[in-house]
């Protein structure tokens, strides 16, 4: 069975009891993990009752920060700083610098773009190119879809019908994810999937932008992120006395 | 000999702070399918309301086999009911009302 990820829930760290709501939402809805967007300064004792509220209704916490930056070098600074504190990092794009910047980058997990504002969205070919060679995802933020207005929704479906062909054509994974800051917001996985094909993405690629392609991002940033990662391949499996022998 | 067209069979689960009724929820349902495929596209859905159940919020909707993604993306896309918030979860799909009946969770029939 499919294991579903919602990687961006934007639960109310102000506000438990709407976030434990939501959280239990995901959970009934048939979420298997969230990832929950974190302010870069977000304090431990925050994450460790986002975790064990995750806990408590059996479903996957993973920390995720969106950086919005306004320059290539405010990234790579937010980029330093930052990288090995969250599991899942996200650049919203809003300049063609940050955009190749940011595909270019394989400490960048997800790359998203503005819904509005249709000029912004800088993935053509080239960023394609540079987002599959750093193993990059291109994010969709399925709320923004829903939610638009009837002309900006047709602008938005017809930029994400030729980047989401673009992502296939250079093997770039698309991950699919709410974006939902309530209850009402929320969907099943399934449902989700089903608005794939207002852009006309095949059922099977949508219900992996949900599931697989999700789980393999957070797999491979918990495998970098363990003490014993040394590098791609490489790992310490024992430590001082046991290598004597 | 002419084939039959299959049909498919989704329980419906209706979420808002406020009662809606069964004609508010056709209207949406209606016109959000003709917003985002046109009438063209919504005349191949075959949608029919088959039971409303406004006590439990829930719904049962018949329509054509080869249009339930359509009636899917449709439904998602629901987030008011008469200017009430709401969502619209599809709970179940089968290929008879029988077998969504027997598997619907807390159904009386």
């Amino acid at each position: 069975m499919k294991k579903f990820y919602d990687l961006h829930l934007r639960v109310p760290l102000e506000d438990f009891g709407l976030a434990e709501r939501i959280i239990n939402r995901a959970s009934k809805l048939g979420y298997s993990g969230v990832g929950v967007p974190l302010p870069p300064h977000t304090s431990n004792e925050t994450v460790s009752k986002l975790q064990h509220l995750c806990d408590s209704v059996d479903i996957d916490f993973v920390t995720r920060a969106d950086f919005v930056p306004k320059s290539a070098n405010e990234l790579l600074m937010l980029l330093r700083r930052f990288r090995r504190k969250f599991e899942v990092i996200s650049v919203l794009c809003l300049s063609k610098a940050v955009a190749r910047q940011a595909a270019k980058d394989r400490r960048v997990d997800l790359i998203s773009f503005p819904s509005i504002d249709v000029k912004k969205r800088f993935f053509d070919a080239a960023e394609a190119e540079l987002a599959a060679n750093a193993l990059a995802s291109f994010e969709v933020d399925l709320f923004s879809i829903i939610s638009a207005s009837s002309f900006e929704r047709v602008r938005l479906l017809s930029s994400l019908r030729r980047e989401v062909a673009l992502a296939d054509k250079f093997s770039v994974p698309v991950v699919f994810s709410s974006g939902a800051s309530g209850e009402f917001s929320m969907r099943t996985p399934r449902d989700f999937a089903a608005v794939g094909l207002l852009f006309d993405m095949p059922l099977p690629r949508a219900l992996d932008a949900l599931s697989t392609n999700p789980l393999t991002i957070i797999k491979r940033n918990r495998a970098k992120l363990n003490p014993k990662f040394v590098a791609p391949g490489i790992r310490i499996i024992q430590r001082g006395k046991d290598c004597e022998e | 000999m002419r084939r039959m067209t299959r049909q498919r069979y989704l329980a419906i689960k209706i979420e808002s702070t406020q009662p809606i009724d069964e004609k508010e929820f056709k209207q949406t349902v209606w016109n959000t399918i003709s917003r985002l495929f046109g009438e063209y596209g919504a005349s191949k859905t075959g949608l029919v309301v088959v039971e409303y159940d406004a006590n439990k919020n829930r719904a049962i909707l018949r329509c054509a086999n080869v249009a339930t993604e359509i009636i899917r993306a449709s439904l998602t896309s629901i987030t008011e009911i008469d200017t009430k918030p709401a969502a619209v979860h599809v709970i179940r799909a089968s290929g008879t009302l029988k077998s969504l009946h027997k598997n619907l969770p807390h159904t009386n029939k």
